[in-house]
C-alpha cells in the first residue's frame, strides 16, 4: 500500500490548480491521477477562445489555459501518473487504480476528487427512431475534430444549445459542413450569450427555440431528422413535425458531474446539481474527500473551476494538519423562489469569518430580480440583477460580517425576490 | 443606437452603443475596457478571432489547433481558413509558434494554440 498525505484525482483544470495550491500551501506528499496520456483534461479539445480572461487578463484557447497550469505543476515537481484510472475510493480514503504498471493500491489522508463531468448521451434523452451511424454527443465530435483530426460529418443538426454545441456548429462550418439548424427543447439558451452571438448568428445557422428531435430516420447512417415544436409542457405538437435531411445529429443536451468514485464513497449526493454536498470548505459528507470543479457542479467558466479547486487544495492541505479533531454543526441553505441550488450547501457553525463566497444557479429566466440571502429571517445580502437565466452561474460575495451572521443562523435562505 | 452583446469574455455583457456620431461612438453597459473597444468595432470593423487547427508531419498527434494572434476582420474569417487547409506544419510544434505570418495582410499571425511533440 502506498500513502500520500494527498491524492488528487483528475488532472484537468480543478485538479491541477488544487494541487498547485495545495503544495504552495507546503504540502509535498501528494499525486495527481490522470486517466488520460496528457494533462489538461477537456481543455485540451477545447481549443476555441474565450478562456482565462479573469485569471490571466487576457484571452487564451484551452490548450494553452491548460499549459500555464500544467508549466506551474512541473516547475513544483508534483508527482503524477498518466493513464492511470482510479477504479474505485472508500470512505476510509483507500484508492484503487489502474494504471500502466497494473494496480495501485493507495492509501491517503486527504482526497480531492476533481474528476470532471460527462455528456447526457442520447439514451438520457430517449430520442426515439433509428440507431444508425451518424449520433455523436457534441464533445466526442469535438475530440474528433480537434484532437484526432476528423470529420464526424458534412450535414449537421444539432440538438441542444449548450455550450460545446454552439461552439461545435461553428467548427463544423470551419472545417467545410453545413449546419442546418441548431434546436433548443426550452425557450431560451443553456449556453452563454456570446457563443450565440459569434457562433451562429456570425453564419446565419438557425436557432429553434422551443424545438425537439421527435424522430431520427436512416438505415446504415443518419439520413434526415423530424423535428417538431413542443408546448408549455414540453410535450412535442406533432402537427407541426418537419423533416430536414442531414447525415449527422450532434447532442448537447447537458453536462453531468462524474460522481461514481464519490458514490463508492458513501459521499451524500444533491440530486440537484448531481455532485457532492459539500460544506463551506468544499468537503463532502465523508471527513478528509473534497470536490471541485465539474464533479462537484458543473460551472460555465473554467476560471471559476481553478478558483474553486485552488480552494480546494488549501482546505485539503488545512485538514491534513488541523489537529483538532472538530465535528461542528452544519446548517443547511435553503433555496426557493427561483434559486435551484447553491453551492456550498452546509454552512459550518464556528467562528471563521473570513469572507465567503455562495455560487448558485436559477431554475429559468428572470427580469429585474434582487438575488437575496436571508438568515433567520434578516436579509443580509441583497442584489439587484437586470437579468438572470439557468446558462449564467451567479456568485454571491459575502464580507466578514455578512459571514458571522450566516454561521450563527439557524436557517439561511438563498432566493430571488421579484421586483415587478 | 445600436446593441450588442459582447463577445469578449464569457460575461458576455448588453452594449449599447451610440452610433449617432461615427467619430464620437459612446458605449454603456459595459464591464470593462474591451467591452469599450468592442462595441466601437462592432460599429465601424466587427473583427473575430478564428481558431481552427492543422495538420502535422511526424507529430505524437494529427493536428495541432491554431488561432489568431488577434481578431481579424469578419470579413476575412473563410478566406483565412482556406489558407489553414493548405497548410502543413512539421512537428515538433510549441505553443506561439508562428503557423503562418500576416495572414491576408492584416498583420496578424496564426499561431499554435497547442504543443505537439515530435513521434
Amino acid at each position: 500500500m502506498e500513502k500520500y498525505n494527498l491524492v488528487i484525482v483528475g488532472g484537468g483544470p480543478a485538479g491541477l490548480a488544487a494541487a498547485i495550491s495545495a503544495y504552495d500551501k507546503g504540502e509535498r506528499n501528494m499525486i495527481i491521477l490522470e486517466r488520460e496520456p496528457k494533462l489538461g483534461g477537456i481543455l485540451n479539445q477545447c481549443i476555441h477562445n474565450g478562456f482565462g480572461l479573469h485569471t490571466f487578463n487576457e484571452e487564451l484557447t484551452g490548450p494553452e489555459y491548460a499549459q500555464r497550469y500544467i508549466d506551474e505543476v512541473k516547475k513544483r515537481n508534483i508527482k503524477y501518473l498518466l493513464n492511470t484510472t482510479v477504479i474505485n475510493v472508500s470512505d476510509k480514503k483507500e484508492i484503487k487504480a489502474l494504471s500502466e504498471d497494473g494496480l495501485l493500491n493507495i492509501e491517503a489522508k486527504a482526497i480531492i476528487l476533481s474528476c470532471g463531468c460527462r455528456e447526457r448521451p442520447r439514451g438520457g434523452i430517449n430520442i426515439a427512431g433509428a440507431r444508425c451511424a451518424g449520433i455523436y454527443s457534441a464533445g466526442t465530435a469535438q475530440k474528433l475534430v480537434n484532437i484526432e483530426g476528423y470529420m464526424p460529418g458534412k450535414e449537421v443538426v444539432i440538438l441542444g444549445s449548450g455550450d460545446i454545441g454552439l461552439i461545435m456548429a461553428r467548427r463544423m462550418i470551419f472545417e467545410g459542413a453545413k449546419v442546418k439548424a441548431v434546436v433548443e427543447l426550452m425557450p431560451y439558451s443553456s449556453g452563454l450569450n456570446r457563443n450565440i452571438v459569434q457562433c451562429l448568428n456570425d453564419f446565419n445557422i438557425p436557432l429553434m427555440f422551443s424545438h425537439t428531435v421527435v424522430d431520427i430516420k436512416g438505415k446504415k447512417r443518419v439520413e434526415s431528422v423530424v423535428i417538431a415544436e413542443v408546448d408549455e409542457r414540453l410535450n412535442p405538437k406533432m402537427e407541426t413535425c418537419q423533416e430536414i435531411k442531414c447525415d449527422t445529429l450532434l447532442l448537447s443536451v447537458g453536462l453531468l458531474p462524474e460522481n461514481e468514485l464519490a458514490r463508492g464513497a458513501s459521499v451524500d449526493l444533491s440530486r440537484i446539481t448531481r455532485g457532492a454536498i459539500v460544506d463551506d470548505q468544499l468537503m463532502t459528507s465523508i471527513p478528509g474527500i473534497f470536490e471541485c470543479g465539474n464533479v462537484l457542479h458543473v460551472h460555465d467558466l473554467v476560471d471559476y473551476v481553478s478558483e474553486e479547486a485552488k480552494e480546494a487544495g488549501e482546505k485539503a492541505y488545512e485538514y491534513i494538519y488541523s489537529s483538532k479533531d472538530e465535528s461542528y454543526e452544519k446548517t443547511l441553505i435553503k433555496t426557493e423562489n427561483g434559486v435551484r441550488y447553491t453551492v456550498p450547501e452546509l454552512i459550518i457553525k464556528n467562528d471563521d469569518y473570513n469572507p465567503l463566497t455562495l455560487k448558485l444557479r436559477v431554475g429559468n429566466v428572470y427580469k429585474k430580480v434582487k438575488l437575496e440571502v436571508s438568515c433567520d429571517g434578516d436579509v443580509i445580502y441583497s442584489r439587484m440583477r437586470p437579468v438572470v437565466a439557468p446558462g449564467e452561474m451567479e456568485k454571491i460575495d459575502l464580507k466578514s460580517e455578512q459571514v458571522e451572521k450566516l454561521r450563527k443562523a439557524t436557517e439561511i435562505k438563498v432566493y430571488l425576490r421579484s421586483q415587478e | 443606437m445600436r446593441e450588442f452583446i459582447c463577445i469578449n469574455c464569457p460575461l458576455g455583457c448588453q452594449l449599447k452603443v451610440d452610433d449617432s456620431d461615427l467619430n464620437n461612438i459612446k458605449v454603456t453597459g459595459n464591464t470593462c475596457k474591451r467591452g469599450e473597444r468592442y462595441g466601437i468595432d462592432e460599429v465601424l470593423n466587427p473583427k473575430r478571432m478564428v481558431t481552427s487547427s492543422v495538420v502535422v508531419l511526424n507529430g505524437k498527434e494529427n493536428v495541432v489547433s491554431v488561432k489568431t494572434k488577434e481578431a481579424i476582420p469578419k470579413g476575412l474569417i473563410f478566406e483565412s481558413l482556406e489558407l489553414l487547409k493548405n497548410t502543413k506544419v512539421e512537428a515538433p510544434v510549441n505553443i506561439g509558434d508562428i503557423i503562418i505570418k500576416n495572414v491576408l495582410n492584416t498583420g496578424v499571425d496564426f499561431v499554435a494554440t497547442r504543443n505537439v511533440e515530435r513521434n
